[in-house]
């Protein structure tokens, strides 16, 4: 058998569903429920067996069309960069409020992207966000937190 | 009938009627358009405003935007590759392809000419078809339902590249199991939420559409960058291409969009199904259909492979009203939020609507060719401005993508846990794209999640836990029988083309 990446993949979805069946095996049902035709266990347990039987068909199969992917080519550092901010920004949006939080991602995100025209980078950050903000919170009404902008007056 | 159709035409031509139509398209579009608030939002932002004109006006305003919203989402997927609603993620299959190739003007031209043609083709056969095919909706019970998931689901093997079939069961086994997650829908036992309570209510579709289509598809460019074919890929992106349609595109289109307009209509029938459903069939279909040399074009950027799904979600928008109209049941998420409004009317939808309030069914009705006709006009000419979100330089679209995608979820719950889910499960899908796993199987698993397991268990516990529900009924024989035929099909084809 030949081992490559997607078998390594496949591998991980077995165990993956071996875990999914056993907790499905846990969930706790009523105990007039226990011997019913259908509970809430069911059919996660059916889904458990076939993602055992789909990836365990994979596992053993032979894969002719093998995918290599050249490592060496991939941005990994960049990536993981813009998936920080975006954690980041995920942190602070709650206690820091939606404009700055969403500004400052932007901003960051354009600049770790490469991108060094300050002016245009600013007026895609701050203003555009502004815009928007003022679309969803002042015309469609939806509720946007923001306790930095309520600290400085600017929202009731 | 003609005395209805008079009284639906003279409601929908007044020019109250027609200005409302042209605000609901635009507003439906716009709003369509921004991945995360697809036409359930839009409808929803719209029935406070509804209550202020009478029923007939208020539904027309609502359909006005439920088209524009598709259509709108439909621009989405194919620009973006970011579908803002579950009807339109078959169309992003070919039409974002279509876009990277440098023709974007032409594949939304596509999009806009299929849009138009389904809705107005399902509007001809609502008018005539509505009464009986209300009748035929009636006859489906919880097992054909419980097939026609089954079908759904295995029909993605049409949508797998060479190689792909098992790659893309476990991508629906992994959709399923996501749907699986919070609470059980009859008896509130809560599943898989290992006592977090941001799970209880399960994870949100616009999250899993999001994170597996938009975010991930940004990350996949960030990670590709230095890849020399990504970058071809990406010079590319910023020709806008012509609008017009060649003689031998408008040929293709005249033979797709006839039989998907059917094949979406009278899925969107039936409760429950809808748009969905209905666009992944007639991609599947009109695959199996077209010729080996316009097959391997399929998810390259094929004409029929953007025009089928386009044409279908269309018409099945136009066959939702149906049971919605005529037996109280809605036929789509949608429908279901018009439902709502409509009730609160005091009009209750049934069989007697077409007594009681004739002004309200044909209006309804009749105001949805002026709908297509606003929507066309409406967006042919738009289409090289939108389009133009493609010279949008990618260190400024990408964190645009994200932007819209991560607000799309805050305005929604709120709460920055899904913000980490929506990373989370945005990470695992761009490594799986790496190694050629489809997402769009994995979507629709978790659209059809819920609905396939309430139609098990019905079906289950009607027969006393036997299976035998299976072959009971002709109609779900006849449902099985072409899903074991597809496998079959698939099975063939693969062996076929290894010899050859």
């Amino acid at each position: 058998m030949n081992i490559n990446t997607t078998k390594i993949i496949s591998l991980l979805f077995f165990i993956f569903s071996a875990f999914y069946l056993y907790t499905a095996y846990q969930i706790q049902v009523f105990a007039f429920d226990e011997n019913a035709p259908f509970n809430a266990r069911t059919f996660p347990i059916y889904l458990g067996y076939a993602g055992l039987f789909f990836s365990g068909l994979k596992l053993i199969l032979p894969d002719p069309d093998t995918i290599k992917v050249e490592h060496r080519t991939l941005e990994y550092k960049k990536t993981a960069l813009l998936i920080v901010i975006a954690i980041i920004y995920g942190a602070t949006i709650l206690k820091v409020g939606y404009f700055l939080t969403t500004s400052l991602f932007l901003f960051a995100s354009y600049y770790f992207l490469g991108e060094r025209r300050w002016i245009l980078m600013f007026l895609l950050s701050f203003p555009f966000v502004a815009g928007f903000m003022y679309l969803l919170h002042g015309v469609l009404e939806i509720y946007l937190r923001d306790p930095f902008l309520k600290s400085i007056g600017v929202m009731g | 009938m003609t005395e209805g159709i008079l009284i639906g035409l003279t409601t929908a031509l007044s020019f109250q009627n027609i200005f409302m139509v042209m605000i609901g398209c635009f507003f439906g579009t716009i709003i369509g358009m921004l991945p995360g608030l697809g036409p359930m939002t839009a409808i929803a932002l719209m029935i406070p405003i509804t209550y202020g004109f009478d029923p007939a006006t208020g539904l027309i305003l609502m359909a006005g935007v439920y088209y524009g919203a598709v259509f709108g989402g439909s621009t989405s997927s194919i620009l973006l590759n970011a579908p803002g609603v579950p009807g339109t993620v078959a169309t992003s299959f070919d039409g974002y392809p279509m876009a990277q190739q440098g023709k974007a003007g032409k594949a939304l031209a596509i999009a806009a000419w299929s849009s138009f043609a389904g809705g107005t083709l399902s509007a001809i056969y609502l008018l005539f078809m509505a009464p009986s095919l209300s009748k035929v909706s009636l006859s489906f019970r919880s097992p054909d339902y419980f097939a026609l998931m089954i079908l759904g689901l295995t029909a993605i093997a049409a949508f797998s590249s060479k190689g792909q079939f098992l790659k893309a069961m476990m991508m629906v086994v992994l959709g399923l199991m996501l749907a699986s997650v919070g609470q059980d829908s009859l008896s509130d036992i809560t599943r898989f939420t290992f006592d977090n309570m941001n799970l209880t209510d399960g994870i949100s579709f616009v999250l899993v559409v999001m994170s597996t289509f938009a975010m991930s598809e940004a990350l996949t460019i960030i990670l590709k960058r230095n890849d020399p074919t990504a970058a071809a890929k990406q010079v590319s992106l910023t020709e806008l291409g012509s609008i017009r349609i060649n003689k031998e595109e408008r040929g293709k289109m005249y033979r797709t969009i006839p039989r998907s307009s059917v094949i979406g209509f009278l899925i969107g029938v039936l409760p429950g199904a809808g748009a969905t459903i209905a666009s992944f069939l007639a991609y599947g279909m009109e695959r199996n259909l077209v010729k080996d040399e316009e097959k391997e074009k399929f998810g390259k950027g094929s004409v029929n492979g953007l025009s089928a799904p386009e044409t279908a979600n269309n018409s099945a928008c136009s066959g939702s009203f149906v049971p919605m109209l005529t037996l109280g049941i809605p036929g789509s998420g949608t429908t279901a939020v018009m439902l709502g409004a409509l009730l609160g009317f005091g009009i209750q939808p049934g069989p007697r609507l077409y007594m009681t309030n004739p002004e309200i069914f044909w209006s309804v009705i009749m105001s949805m060719y002026i709908g297509m006709v606003i929507l066309l006009i409406l967006n042919l000419p738009l289409i090289p401005y939108i389009a133009r979100i493609l010279a949008v330089p990618k260190n400024y679209l990408i964190p645009l993508i994200l932007f819209f995608s991560i607000t799309g979820i805050y305005v929604m719950s709120f709460n920055n846990f899904d913000i980490y889910l929506m990373i989370g499960i945005a990470v695992v899908a761009t490594f799986l794209r790496l190694y050629d796993f489809p997402m769009p199987p994995l979507i629709l698993a978790f659209v059809l999640g819920g609905l396939m397991e309430e139609n098990l268990r019905r079906s289950l516990l009607l027969s006393n836990g036997s299976w035998e529900f299976l072959w009971d009924r002709t109609l779900t024989v006849c449902i099985l029988v072409t899903t074991i035929l597809i496998v079959l099909w698939h099975i063939y084809k693969t062996f076929t083309k290894k010899k050859s």
